[in-house]
Order: structure tokens, then C-alpha cells, then sequence
């Protein structure tokens, strides 16, 4: 059995497979299915400040080897997380990950306050929705916008901040390298990427919100080529998503550089995927005789 | 309550209407939780999404589910590709079955199309007391009379074209059938459009309904959000529920349609 715990921002996981955001509510549903203890992390569903109702349905279409969605965000507010999906959380022996997300830098820097409160071991900035109308995604969409927003958020909290990254932008480089500048202590990349879907019938697109967030395996070397590039360029741990369905994904993910990595639409299919991960991982690292997983991170041999 | 997921040999495929399947999966452990009105979610090979289906039938001796489902697009053609003997894997028993009232109560169930299966288990539980007003596009598409007939209730027939039975709608035989005399509850399942004719109609003789709903759903147990329908909230707002958590039943006084 090889060390699988991983370091990531000053926060100790006991092995590297946290559940991504969105896809996991607040883990009450899975837990159905298993203990969270054998998580590294949970990143819980994306938090505002106040209680949001979320987009119109149709909120979910299939594409090949992945879905969109356009949830919108719908959750219960940052009180009502803190009192209500909080405390039943914290003695669940994982990682607690808050992910904060908002649509004016105002309920960012009050979300971060009173996360900064709360008992949350760090808190996702979410500055990469691509389904909202203002905000999300926007300040993610350039180097000024996403600095400005993790210095305020930074003046917020002394939370460990890990900041995640949208695909949809032309240099995701400059933007983790200006996030890390501003004193973010992790990036995760990526969320997902704008796509769509029309009914030819119809002629109306799927989704109710026209376009939404594609997810899936479709999206993985996509992902893979970001974390890559990102990890390269930067001193902060990244964490890796997007796609990543199997044990063999997760560790691609980490040799090119990721220290930790979110599992998300695969639950869909396979709410088991994450165990099956962490064990596939466990199993792979014990046949090559790596006594650590930390060794290979970032040990991809580029031509 | 847990939820179960695992791969259960097929026990029986048929083909009832066109594209219309019907399957018996033996899933003992499911089926010993699982209740009329409730679904499973299939995975599909080479689907990124599951496919929710409703539950026709439970029988917990046998450990099996009845499964009827219509093919709609790919991934339910690629599940009626499968064969007796083959495996599924069955994620369940999800959601909120219907509310069943003692069984000597007056029901009637209304099944519009493929949203008859989920109604069979909820007249099973009446039997006699139960009219099951059914209504299909033409003849060739009617499924499950004959299971409805031999649990014991009135069947009323209506189709589109009148090729078979009511040359109309359900919601013709539904108020007919009101007249004729009271209910202590009504249960629908099929096109929204229906559902919400005959909650209205539920509405004007006093009778409850519950409504069984469907949406474009991903994770199946409540965790992603993707099934949101709108419902009226007691100080007359919206909000949104999910279907696969919250429903797929509800009343249907609360449903905004």
C-alpha cells in the first residue's frame, strides 16, 4: 500500500480524488451509496452569498462522450450552508471544500467573509461559471479581472484559497500565473467549456439557457493540456479535472502535474467512480514500486 | 433508505407496441425496497447519462422489477438491444413513489402513452376499486390492458384515432368517469399537457392528484441539480424542485405547468 496523501495548499488530503463541485451536492446524496471518509476531498456544490434559484429547465443534454449543464448555481445561500449543510459535514473525515461562487465582486468578498468564519478546511473560487448571466466566468475571462477578484477575496479570508480556472479564455497560462501572483495558494483547472445542443425538430436548443458548461470524458485532454501547460508555469499545487472517469486518468493527470484531481461528471454514470480511482491508483503505484504518489507528479517525460 | 447500484441479469424481453420493450430484470435487492411510482436508472454502453425509467411492476418474492420502456432516441434503442441473460446495471430504487391511500379507497389512474407503466404497481394496490382510464396514439400502441384488466380494474380504453376504445382523450373518459361518481384520489403519468388537464380536472370535483413528472435528469439521486421543475411555493412564489429527488411524484396542486 503506497502513501497516497498528498499536501495541497497546507491542507493535508489522505489520498489525491476529491468529488468536483456541482456533482456532488453537499455529499449527503452519495453517502447513501458510501462513507465519505474514503474521499481525499469533497468540493461541495457551488455556494453564493445569497440563496439562488438556479436556470429554467431544461438544464442537462447528452453529447457524445460527455453532457452539458445549466444549473445556474441554484443553491441554498452561504447562512444556510454554514448552519444547516455545514455541521453534519465536518466529522465526515475529509477534506471540506467550500466552493464560492457570485456574480458581483461585493458577494464574493462577503461569501469569503463568512466562509473565512465557518469551519470549511478551504474555499474553491469559482471565478468560471459559465452559466450565469453576470459574473461567474466574466472574471475569469481576463488576467486584470481574475486579479482583481482573488485580491480582494485574499483581504477576505486566510482560508487556504484554491482558484479555479476557466478553459474558455486564449492563455489560461496568464491567468493561473496572475491568480498565483495575488496570493492564490492552488488553482483547479478546468471547468467546464461552453457548448451545445439544438433539438432538429424543433429547432430549439436543449438547453433552456441555449448554451451550457460541457463535461465529460469528451473533455479530458483538454483538461490533461491545460493542467500540463498550467502546472509548468506556476509554484502553486493545481489541481486536475475535467473528464476524468478512471484510475488511469488520474494518474495522467498527476504525472503532468496535478497534485490533487476532481472526479465529477463520471459519478453520473458511475457513483462509484472515485473509490474505484483511488483503489485503481493505490493498486498501479504498489505494481510500478512507487512507495509515494507525491513522486509522480510532474514526472511526464515531454519529447 | 440506500440507494443500490449494481448489474442484474435480464430475465425477459419483450416486445409489446412498437418500440415499446418490456423487461424483468431480477435485482432482489431493489426490488425488496422499491415502490409503485418509484424509477431505476439504467447505464447505457456508450451513454454518458443514465436513463430513467419508471418501475411497472414489483414483485419481492420473485426479486424482480418489470421494466416498460419506449424507444425515444439512442440510448434506450441501445437498451432494448439487450437479451435475456445479458446484465443490466440498475441504479435504484430513486425518487418518491405515489402515496397510497388503504386499498378498499376509490382510485383512478391515468396513464397517457408510455407514462401507463408506472401506473400498473398503483392499481395492483386497488384492484377493484380501481379505474384505469388509458389512453394510446392509435390500436398498435396500446400496451399493459390486459395486466390492468387482470388485476381486477375498470379499464377504460381511449385512443387518438378511436382505431380502439374512445375516439379522444383521456381526460373525456376521466370526467365521465368523475360523474358517474366520486374518487378519493386520482394518480397521472404521460404528456404534461395531459397532466395538466387532468389536474385541472381533479380540481373541479375536489378530488386529490398526484402527478408522476419527467425531466432530462444526470445524477438520479439529487446531487446535481439538472432535473429542476418549477413548483408553487405556499406564499403563491416559485421555486424549483427535482424530479428525481423531490418527485417524480407530486402533487398536483403544486406543480406549475
Amino acid at each position: 500500500m503506497a502513501n497516497l496523501k498528498v499536501n495541497i495548499a497546507g491542507v493535508e488530503f489522505k489520498n489525491p480524488i476529491i468529488t468536483a463541485s456541482g456533482c456532488f451536492g453537499f455529499g449527503r446524496e452519495y453517502e447513501k451509496m458510501y462513507p465519505l471518509e474514503k474521499l481525499g476531498g469533497m468540493s461541495l456544490k457551488g455556494t453564493t452569498y445569497a440563496e439562488r434559484l438556479g436556470n429554467p429547465p431544461p438544464r442537462i443534454a447528452e453529447t457524445a462522450s460527455g453532457m452539458l449543464n445549466s444549473v445556474g448555481l441554484q443553491n441554498p445561500g452561504v447562512k444556510h450552508f454554514i448552519k444547516e449543510e455545514l455541521p453534519y459535514l465536518l466529522d465526515k473525515g475529509t477534506v471540506i471544500i467550500a466552493n464560492a461562487a457570485g456574480s458581483a465582486l461585493e458577494d464574493y468578498r462577503m461569501l469569503a467573509e463568512e466562509l473565512d468564519q465557518s469551519a470549511v478546511d478551504m474555499i474553491e473560487l469559482n471565478i468560471s461559471c459559465p452559466n450565469v448571466k453576470s459574473g461567474g466566468m466574466t472574471f475569469g475571462a481576463s488576467c486584470e479581472s481574475a486579479s482583481e477578484i482573488v485580491r480582494e477575496i485574499r483581504k477576505a479570508t486566510s482560508k487556504p484559497l484554491m482558484v479555479k480556472l476557466s478553459p474558455n479564455v486564449t492563455d489560461i497560462v496568464s491567468i493561473a500565473q496572475s491568480v498565483e501572483a495575488e496570493g492564490a495558494d492552488a488553482v483547479s483547472l478546468i471547468n467546464t467549456l461552453v457548448g451545445m445542443r439544438i433539438d432538429i425538430e424543433s429547432r430549439r436548443p436543449i438547453l433552456h439557457q441555449n448554451t451550457g458548461g460541457l463535461s465529460g470524458p469528451a473533455v479530458f485532454p483538454v483538461a490533461l493540456a491545460m493542467v500540463w501547460k498550467v502546472a509548468n508555469a506556476v509554484k502553486i499545487p493545481v489541481v486536475g479535472l475535467g473528464g476524468v472517469e478512471k484510475w488511469q486518468d488520474a494518474i495522467e493527470m498527476m504525472l503532468a502535474g496535478a497534485t490533487g484531481v476532481q472526479v465529477g461528471t463520471a459519478m453520473f454514470y458511475d457513483p462509484y467512480a472515485p473509490l474505484k480511482i483511488i483503489e485503481g491508483m493505490n493498486e498501479w503505484l504498489d505494481r510500478n514500486g512507487i512507495a509515494d504518489v507525491g513522486e509522480i507528479i510532474g514526472q511526464v517525460r515531454p519529447w | 433508505m440506500s440507494y443500490i447500484q449494481n448489474v442484474y441479469p435480464i430475465q425477459s424481453r419483450d416486445a409489446i407496441a412498437r418500440d415499446v420493450f418490456d423487461y424483468v430484470v431480477a435485482c432482489p435487492d431493489i426490488a425488496s425496497q422499491s415502490h409503485a411510482g418509484q424509477f431505476v436508472h439504467i447505464r447505457v454502453a456508450g451513454h454518458t447519462l443514465r436513463r430513467p425509467i419508471s418501475i411497472c411492476e414489483v414483485n419481492r418474492e420473485k426479486g424482480t422489477l418489470r421494466l416498460v420502456f419506449e424507444v425515444r432516441g439512442s440510448g434506450t434503442e441501445a437498451m432494448s438491444m439487450l437479451s435475456v441473460g445479458d446484465l443490466m446495471d440498475v441504479m435504484g430504487p430513486l425518487g418518491n413513489g405515489f402515496t397510497l391511500l388503504s386499498p378498499d379507497s376509490r382510485a383512478i389512474v391515468v396513464g397517457g402513452g408510455i407514462g401507463t407503466p408506472p401506473m400498473l404497481e398503483t392499481a395492483k394496490h386497488y384492484a377493484e376499486n380501481c379505474t384505469a382510464i388509458l389512453g394510446f396514439r392509435d390500436a398498435a400502441h396500446v400496451i399493459l390492458d390486459e395486466d390492468f384488466d387482470a388485476c381486477g380494474c375498470d379499464v377504460r380504453l381511449a385512443t387518438d384515432d378511436g382505431s380502439k376504445g374512445h375516439h379522444g382523450f383521456v381526460t373525456d373518459l376521466l370526467r365521465q368517469r368523475l360523474e358517474e361518481g366520486g374518487a378519493d384520489i386520482i394518480y397521472a403519468c404521460g404528456p404534461k399537457g395531459m397532466l395538466q388537464a387532468v389536474a385541472a380536472i381533479a380540481e373541479e370535483f375536489g378530488v386529490r392528484c398526484e402527478v408522476s413528472l419527467e425531466e432530462r435528469m444526470a445524477c438520479g439521486i439529487g446531487a446535481c441539480l439538472g432535473c429542476a421543475t418549477p413548483i408553487r411555493t405556499a406564499d403563491g412564489g416559485m421555486t424549483y424542485k427535482h424530479v428525481c429527488k423531490d418527485g417524480p411524484v407530486f402533487d398536483a396542486k403544486e406543480v406549475i405547468f
